[in-house]
């Protein structure tokens, strides 16, 4: 089956423009040559004199000897040269998901899934992956910071003390700690015994990113909170009401690996209604853009219609009503965190409906240890602040000061308190407020331990000692307790008590065993609806634009905002780096005569911001989208300074779909990078549906290779894979693959060797999204081999594309005649200056490039050779499945599968044989080793075109 | 007019232009016998180390194996060099008031590692691995010579890629009988040692 509808890449390409063409037969980027500029005397002699230096002739002088520094006493386990494997959570808006940590002679290196935990089942997302940098990054706190003055945590105990003392007379009147969500126990029991010691002291939780309104749902359905916890695997057909359960909602990790384990045979159904274009969207198989604000009508029609009211003549909603009908207890509907309570109910109204509780959702107990509505609890610390009865305020983690949404004035009311004390990783907007700032400990640093959205516990423990005398919230909280010599370590162990054994095996595998795991959860099918709740009513709809808040998928609430994967990651569809836009659909582009990068100020409630405009195929129409995140002002060295606030126009009363908003373009532009303009394939048929004609491979007149023991491909299945950018991230972790900045993105220079390309098919304003990921197709006849001069990438016997840095002098042939334009060239020495902390992070297994050498994907080539070397020291064969890939191993969809195709027996070798694969440009007979899974769809033919 | 050159000179072009291919063909071998001589390669040369440990005292004299220090070599990518704590097994007993010693006792009293200067040095774009080839039957010796002959130790070979695809190309020369013997074409992959 041929695609359906024209496949295009940029708006651009959608509408052929002259300016296109030219671009497409230009030879070289803008910007990529400039013209040569005369030299003068001094200048050539200078060039000819750096020449002779980067010639080599300055490395004449002898190699500078190398040291052995043995341990002293060695330690157990531990074997020189290779990893040792440590299981611990990755805390994420106070969710833990489980990973197992590689280390390096005692340095944390990479992230991997843990494949016993349920939240995770070896895979991990973007996040996960990138937390190892944050790690080791330069900027983070290193001191404790009294008043702008260095201080010692003994001087900070002394002060704390003196406070208390105080409080003491009081019950601890004025006494406030804000946290961020909390689902640790040993967290809980320690703020559970400050409350008890200072009865009058309250605790409030805050994060910019919560589930306030299912909370408020939930209380209103249920009679109090409870947590919906989801089985996409059980489910035939889902809707999600603006849901985007594939990238930004808690257990994100979990829901990917359930969801895409039902795109294969037999296949679920997704539709998504949703007014910006998101993964969950584009991996839909009926998405509709519409206004957020036009959901909670939509919703309380399709419960209508499901309760034989009705839709009022809508055929999309006819359909999709018939096909939840057909799918009792076995169908799903979801609504976003962002939607209001309301819509969340006329999900649970449906759900409970189609007899779905017990099913596909079961209402638990929530995994959070005191659960409470975010906004709320902010408002009345605020407003405490702002009446002057908040006279030491305890903030631990978190950076309010930035994510506190403006109508608040937190910042202001702050200052009212008399004694403010901020525990965080970087010195921040808070801090900067704050009498006195703790560094905290990474993750990596500390122990803890952390609760899974299915309620598994998972003790963390330490891979590191703390790099920069950090000090963890369990041993601020204990000092606030007066215990402050206690290590976390104590204050852990002691919440966990028990037999010895049972604590080292529970924190070994990264799973509390002795605890019970989850309290069975409670039944609710009597409970009944509050009349006049469902649905939330019919919304006045006005012609005027809307403002929709989403947290960024990639540094998301700002707290990755110093992290430079995440920044340099492009971000899912628009593919835009180091930035923030604001993204309109086309239509209303054209109507506001708006094109991207135009800066626009958008005004709402009395409060405007300035934001770049980005126009987004599929997004909804007269909606326009802002991200949180950007406009940091104490981020760190690459965080600050970059994008815009959209905390600043956000409101407590709307947080995330705010409604009349005035857009107005402001005649100036702001340069935005978006990698989705590189590598433009021209029309040429690359991403592809359904089964494929097998005619692609040429003819040769060439004899066959000789077949070997091993040949190494992999398979892509386009069907499952969610566009997430987890593998891209894993690939630079294990890589050692540097980051360029947003400059030299801009000139095609960005470094990661995977890159997801995004594709949409068929009308601008509606259309499908397909993504793809591209890396080294390691050809059997690889075009990018013969051209080099210098036999630096070559052909392995097992079918490899080796590429041996130490040869490249760097002319680049090789990538200009690779087809797939999946090789990168170090234009600059990118790691030189990067420091010794940061090396650290380096994987030992991979050369780290120097200037001047071409680099590229290598199917992980370290994990192969170690891999062979074991097999071969135990005289047998490579299993299937022994070598993974960093791709393959944190794919929440399970979507890239790496092995010997060979063996006709191997899992790769079954899923090539399938009618859907094919290879990418395979008719340049350049036999692809990398093959994809042409996209399978399935859709409802009910529904209207 | 009178000549400028003297007719000499003809014989001077013609010989220096027959001899050009001499002069570079010593110029070649002498920058060839330059960059193998020890001067380059360090091979043969002995390194300074914090203690004067003699190899040649404790395999030939006492008969210590390698393995006894070289814990990992069996296992890992990385032989191993002995913590002090395998050191101190024998001299807390013997030899435990020698003043040549007393780095070894001060690293292991202050819990301060020795640092050992490295002998057999790799570029770092370079990846071996001890295990397979001491499993695949490579001897100790074929690569790191007579160490039990060594007094204080020395590298004693280049350790330039010539000399590993020597190996690598006639793998069956170097092993010892009976293990199994990877083709050339397996051996010589660039990414076998190049990742």
């Amino acid at each position: 089956m041929k695609p359906t509808g024209k496949v295009w890449r940029t708006l651009d390409e959608y509408s052929n423009s002259a300016e296109f063409q030219k671009s497409l037969h230009d030879e070289f980027p803008p910007h990529a040559t400039k013209p040569p500029e005369p030299l003068d005397r001094r200048e050539f002699l200078a060039l000819i004199s750096a020449s002779l230096a980067v010639a080599g002739l300055t490395s004449c002088a002898p190699a500078i000897p190398e040291k052995i520094i043995p341990y002293v006493r060695p330690p157990e386990e531990v074997v020189p040269g290779k990893p040792l494997f440590f299981a611990t959570a990755f805390p994420f808006g106070g969710y833990g998901l489980g990973v197992l940590v590689e280390s390096h002679m005692g340095r944390p290196t990479k992230i991997e899934g843990n494949p016993d935990h349920p939240a995770s089942r070896g895979s991990t997302d973007a996040f996960a992956q990138a937390s190892v940098l944050s790690l080791y990054d330069q900027d983070r706190s290193k001191v404790i910071i009294s008043g702008g003055r260095i201080s010692t945590w003994d001087g900070f105990i002394t002060a704390l003390a003196t406070e208390l003392e105080t409080k003491r007379l009081n019950k601890g009147a004025g006494l406030r700690i804000l946290t961020e969500t909390i689902t640790s126990p040993t967290l809980a029991s320690l703020l559970g015994r400050i409350l008890q010691q200072f009865p009058a002291a309250q605790w409030h939780q805050y994060e910019p990113v919560n589930s306030d309104n299912a909370r408020r749902a939930s209380r209103m359905a249920l009679g109090r909170y409870m947590d919906a916890l989801y089985h996409f695997d059980k489910a035939d057909v889902i809707l999600s009401l603006d849901a985007d359960f594939l990238l930004s909602m808690p257990g994100h990790v979990r829901a990917a690996r359930e969801f895409a384990s039902r795109r294969r045979n037999p296949m679920n159904r997704l539709y998504v209604l949703e007014s910006t274009p998101s993964i969950t969207g584009a991996s839909a198989d009926h998405r509709r853009p519409v206004r957020s604000s036009e959901i909670p009508s939509i919703a309380s029609r399709i419960a209508g219609a499901l309760g034989g009211k009705g839709s009022g003549g809508d055929a999309w909603i006819d359909a999709l009503v018939r096909d939840l009908q057909s799918a009792r207890g076995k169908s799903l509907v979801l609504a976003g965190p962002q939607q209001p309570a309301g819509v969340h109910l006329a999900a649970h109204t449906i759900n409970m409906s189609l007899g779905n509780v017990g099913q596909t959702i079961e209402y638990v107990e929530p995994v959070e240890a005191n659960p409470v509505e975010q906004m709320e609890s902010l408002k009345q610390l605020t407003r405490d602040m702002q009446q002057g009865t908040v006279d030491l305020l305890v903030v631990v983690g978190g950076n309010p000061v930035y994510t506190a949404p403006a109508d608040l004035e937190f910042a202001k009311h702050f200052s009212n308190v008399k004694t403010r004390v901020h525990l965080s990783l970087y010195e921040d907007e808070t801090s900067d407020l704050c009498h006195w700032h703790v560094p905290e400990t990474h993750y990596l640093e500390s122990w803890g331990d952390i609760r899974s959205v299915d309620g598994t516990i998972t003790i963390m423990q330490p891979l590191i000692n703390p790099l920069y005398a950090g000090k963890s919230a369990y041993e601020l909280l204990s000092a606030v307790l007066g215990q402050p010599t206690r290590t976390t370590y104590e204050i852990v162990r002691e919440t966990w008590g028990g037999e010895e054994g049972e604590w080292r095996k529970s924190v070994h595998d990264g799973i509390a065993t002795f605890s019970p795991n989850f309290p069975h959860p409670p039944s609710f099918a009597g409970v009944p609806l509050p009349e006049g709740e469902v649905g939330g009513g019919e919304v006045q709809i006005s012609d005027s634009i809307e403002v929709v808040i989403r947290a960024d998928p990639t540094v998301y609430d700002g707290r990755f905002a110093n992290n430079a994967w995440l920044q340099e990651l492009p971000k899912p569809i628009t593919k835009v780096v180091w930035d923030n836009v604001a993204l309109v659909s086309p239509e209303t582009a054209q109507r506001l005569d708006l094109s991207d990068e135009d800066v626009v100020e958008i005004q709402h409630d009395g409060r405007a911001i300035r934001a770049p405009v980005w126009v987004s195929p599929g997004h909804a129409k007269d909606s326009i989208t802002l991200f949180l995140g950007y406009g940091r002002t104490r981020a760190g060295s690459l965080g600050s300074n970059r994008g815009y606030n959209a905390n600043s126009i956000r409101t407590s009363a709307a947080p995330w779909i705010a409604q009349n908003a005035l857009v107005r373009k402001m005649g100036v532009r702001y340069a935005l990078v978006s990698t989705q303009k590189h590598f433009l394939m021209e029309n040429r048929d690359l991403v592809r549906r359904g089964p494929q004609d097998r005619a692609d491979n040429a003819l040769t007149l060439y004899p066959e290779f000789p077949p070997e023991e091993y040949a190494w491909g992999m398979s892509i299945d386009l069907s499952t894979c969610i566009g997430c950018n987890a593998c891209v991230i894993a690939c630079q972790a294990e890589n050692n693959i540097p980051v360029v900045g947003k400059t030299e993105v801009g000139r095609s220079r960005e470094m990661q060797w995977i890159r997801i390309d995004t594709y949409y098919e068929g009308d601008a304003n509606r259309p499908e999204i397909l993504f793809q990921p591209m890396l080294c197709q390691h050809c059997e006849n690889a075009p990018c081999e013969p051209v080099c001069p210098v036999a630096a990438t070559t052909h392995s016997n097992e079918g490899l594309n080796e590429m041996t840095y130490n040869r490249c002098v760097g002319t680049r042939y090789c990538s200009n005649n690779c087809p797939y334009k999946v090789r990168r060239f170090n234009f600059f020495d990118w790691h030189d200056g990067e420091g010794a902390v940061m090396s650290l992070l380096y994987n030992p297994d991979v050369t780290v490039r120097s200037r001047g050498v071409m680099e590229k994907c290598t199917y992980c080539v370290q994990r192969i050779s170690n891999a062979r070397i074991e097999a071969k020291k135990q005289d047998r064969p490579i299993r299937d499945g022994e070598i993974v890939t960093a791709c393959q191993g944190t794919c929440p969809a399970n979507a890239i599968v790496f092995g010997n195709i060979a063996d006709p027996e191997s899992r790769v070798a079954k899923l090539k044989a399938e009618p859907r694969n094919y290879g990418v440009l395979a008719e340049l007979n350049t036999r692809p080793r990398t093959t994809y899974l042409a996209k399978v769809m399935n859709p409802n033919l009910e529904m209207p075109r | 007019m009178a000549q400028i050159f003297h007719r000499s000179t003809n014989t001077l072009s013609r010989l220096s232009i027959f001899g050009a291919v001499f002069i570079v063909a010593a110029l070649v071998t002498v920058v060839g016998v330059f960059i193998r001589s020890p001067y380059v390669t360090e091979a043969r040369v002995v390194r300074e180390q914090p203690v004067p440990f003699s190899h040649k005292h404790h395999v030939a004299g006492i008969g210590i194996d390698c393995r006894y220090c070289h814990t990992s070599v069996e296992d890992s990518s990385f032989a191993g060099i002995p913590p002090t704590k395998t050191c101190m097994n024998c001299h807390s007993q013997v030899w435990s008031d020698s003043p040549m010693l007393e780095p070894v006792r001060a690293s292991f009293r202050e819990d301060r590692s020795l640092e050992w200067t490295r002998v057999n040095d790799l570029p770092d774009f370079v990846y071996f691995d001890h295990s397979i080839h001491v499993h695949r039957g490579v001897q100790c010796t074929t690569c790191h010579g007579r160490v039990e002959e060594m007094p204080m130790t020395w590298r004693e070979n280049t350790l330039f890629m010539e000399w590993c695809l020597d190996c690598h190309r006639h793998a069956d020369q170097y092993q010892t009988p009976g293990r199994r013997i990877d083709s050339p074409m397996k051996l010589t992959n660039c990414s076998v040692c190049h990742r």
